[in-house]
């Protein structure tokens, strides 16, 4: 009946949260009052306290078990929460120019943000199924109506819906699971689960609720055969809200399936490793030949993440504590990846309104020599070529599934991530080698210091980020074991 | 018979009338009323049964915001209740198949009861007769439950924003009432005090 909340400082590990919940609610009373003209003044807000919110993450390290055991701060969710509010805000960035055409210049774009990131920590933390699910519950809602911000696009309409009921399917097998599991192992706490499985091992509904526990984070990262969702949505929501979808929200999922198989059910793992080395295999695999057909720009990207998701769950198969650097790594280079793809896309404008088609975009080498160049590099890094950061990912990931002798799954990977060469190939190929259509207008100068970013980690990972990445991620991945 | 007994009968007689006529009620606006009284009546059950804070949700939640949503419903909207009501018996046998489960459901769970009284005893928490139920819950909210508890009011925060902004249309040729300008006219600004003489007019 008592809190173990004596004093303020006590709190240290959930300042970051509590800085942004509060910053969130001021932001919005402020974007309430000021002018409507103004308003985008609350996003670059927005963006200063996500990234003092990282900071605060990042030189304030704060660790322990709070609120009764609901919430965990350790290194694990200390980089995952780093990656999430990164992703929001270069995300949150890439919505700044010409916002008024995305429908992203309203204010509360930018307060659903910060919430959804605010759901996606939760979610990084959780220690307790309720606080999971309320976690993830903040960021799905969220992210339901940032689908729908450009409410008068019949197509963001669409995707908002079509997002919403599936959603809310995932979420109720969600919730089927964990109340299956609590009613096997009669605790809600993680750390419980993990005791009450030691002491009386694996019962039929446990597994049960397991299964339908993982299939509802699967949708969350979109991994095959929960994938349905997310050509279409990523396809129909404004470029800038897909660049958030693809980031952050995929990260946070990641991190909660990582905990959960690698913490809470490490006493069934040849259970729960069917099922993950399915999920990867299926994902590497539909998502590289799916892709060749496509004709949008966002459904290839589309199909391309739920590739990289199958990768990274290669890492996370072996279920040892390699394996969790792996992901950890993988997922902050997928996040450098896909920013700066989609800040690449959102600089390819023509009279005609922005790129759709992989097609509009033959002759941008000529017109737009600088983000070709980049989207070049981000399509090499994208496929594993080294000495780019893409190659390290995978080469992480699959070192793990070696280690753990899944040589099969490390096989059909390196051959699945051969096939995805063709679809990257072939955007490079028109972008290089077709006659130009259309004129490309100028590139504004955020989305040029974004994609300059973006394009410089990825060609010096090996020499600048990488070696002090591996060391975070080890430390993060050690948290688990 | 004692007086809580007399109240049990009375609260319960009610309800099920109340209950009955909102099935059977022709105008809809008087089903809506009678379902707020069986509402009230089964909150007076509650507080007999000493669940204080269950009884005043009731109120609070289902007379305070779902009848009254009902009644703007059934008020606003022109909808057609007659041909509603058509191919009512064609559905009747499966509405009587579900009553009948729903029936041997809770005959099912009232006699598990009777045959071993005291599984009624095997709950995961004992009740603590000390504390009342509205006392025992504000302990835990705000100490034991207070993260949970700010996480499910952010979330009702976003589905307010998301209700707002997919929804609210600023219409510019709307008249709109404003307060401030109201309470700050002065008499001096708007009245005019005539005198007419009179059998003259203006």
């Amino acid at each position: 009946m008592n809190s173990d909340v004596i004093d303020f400082a006590s709190l240290a590990p959930a300042y970051p949260e509590m800085l942004l919940a509060l910053g969130a609610v001021v932001l919005l009373m402020v974007g309430v009052a000021i002018n409507k003209e103004r308003s985008i003044l609350v996003s670059y807000a927005s963006v200063l306290l996500l990234l003092v919110v990282a900071a605060l993450i990042l030189f304030a390290p704060a660790e322990g078990v709070l609120f009764n055991g609901v919430f965990i701060g350790d290194s694990f969710a200390r980089f995952m929460k780093v990656l999430v509010l990164g992703g929001s805000a270069f995300s949150l960035l890439l919505a700044l120019p010409r916002a008024e055409e995305h429908g992203t210049h309203k204010f509360e774009y930018a307060i659903l943000v910060l919430l959804a990131t605010l759901g996606m920590m939760a979610m990084v933390s959780a220690n307790d199924l309720m606080s999971l699910y309320v976690g993830l519950e903040l960021q799905s809602l969220s992210l339901y109506v940032l689908a729908a911000i450009k409410r008068d696009d019949g197509k963001a309409t669409e995707a908002g819906l079509k997002y919403f009921v599936l959603g809310a399917l995932s979420s109720g097998m969600l919730l089927y699971g964990a109340s299956l599991i609590y009613g096997f192992t009669g605790h809600t706490n993680l750390q419980e689960i993990v005791l009450a499985i030691a002491s009386e091992g694996r019962s039929i509904g446990l597994i049960f609720g397991v299964v339908f526990l993982l299939a509802g984070v699967a949708f969350k990262i979109s991994a095959v055969p929960f994938h349905m969702w997310t050509p279409d949505v990523y396809e129909g929501a404004p470029t800038p809200v897909t660049a958030f979808f693809a980031t952050a929200p995929k990260v946070a999922a990641m991190a909660l399936m990582v905990r959960l198989v690698m913490d809470t059910f490490q006493g069934i793992s040849h259970d729960w490793q069917q099922i993950v080395i399915f999920l990867s295999i299926a994902s590497m695999v539909l998502a590289a030949f799916a892709a060749i057909g496509q004709k949008s720009i966002k459904r290839l990207i589309a199909y391309s993440s739920i590739g990289h998701v199958g990768f990274a769950l290669v890492g996370l198969s072996s279920g040892t504590q390699v394996g969790v650097e792996g992901v950890a790594i993988y997922m902050a280079i997928y996040v450098t990846m896909t920013v700066g793809l989609f800040a690449c896309i959102l600089s390819l404008r023509t009279e005609a309104g922005y790129v759709e088609n992989i097609s509009d975009l033959a002759g941008a080498a000529q017109a737009r020599p600088f983000v070709a160049a980049i989207m070049a590099i981000i399509m090499f890094s994208l496929i594993g070529m080294p000495p780019l950061a893409g190659f390290f990912a995978k080469w992480h990931a699959f070192l793990a599934a070696i280690d753990a002798q899944l040589y099969v799954l490390a096989v059909i990977g390196v051959l699945a991530s051969a096939v995805s060469a063709f679809y990257y190939l072939r955007v490079i190929k028109i972008m290089y080698f077709d006659e130009p259509v259309a004129k490309f207008e100028a590139v504004p100068a955020e989305l040029n210091i974004i994609m300059g970013l973006s394009g410089f980690l990825l060609v010096t990972y090996y020499f600048t980020v990488g070696s002090p990445l591996a060391s975070f991620a080890h430390t993060a991945a050690g948290s688990l074991f | 018979m004692t007086l809580p007994l007399f109240f049990f009968y009375l609260f319960s007689a009610i309800a099920i009338v109340s209950a009955v006529m909102v099935i059977s009620g022709r105008n809809p606006v008087h089903a809506v009323l009678f379902l707020i009284l069986a509402f009230f009546n089964a909150s007076g059950l509650f507080m007999l049964a000493g669940a204080e804070f269950l009884a005043l949700l009731l109120i609070v939640v289902y007379v305070g915001a779902v009848a009254v949503l009902f009644l703007f419903v059934v008020m606003m909207l022109d909808v057609d209740f007659a041909s509603m009501r058509q191919g009512f018996l064609q559905y009747a046998p499966v509405g009587v198949i579900v009553g009948i489960v729903l029936l041997l459901e809770l005959l099912l769970l009232a006699g598990s009861f009777v045959i071993s009284p005291e599984a009624a005893g095997g709950a995961a928490l004992p009740i603590d007769g000390t504390v009342d139920n509205m006392r025992a819950i504000g302990q835990v909210l705000y100490t034991r439950y207070v993260f949970l508890f700010q996480g499910a009011a952010a979330v009702l925060l976003v589905a307010m924003i998301g209700a707002i902004v997919l929804t609210l249309k600023h219409k510019a040729n709307v008249k709109r009432q404003n307060p401030v300008d109201q309470v700050a006219r002065r008499a001096s600004e708007t009245l005019e005090v005539v005198k007419v003489k009179s059998g003259q007019g203006l």
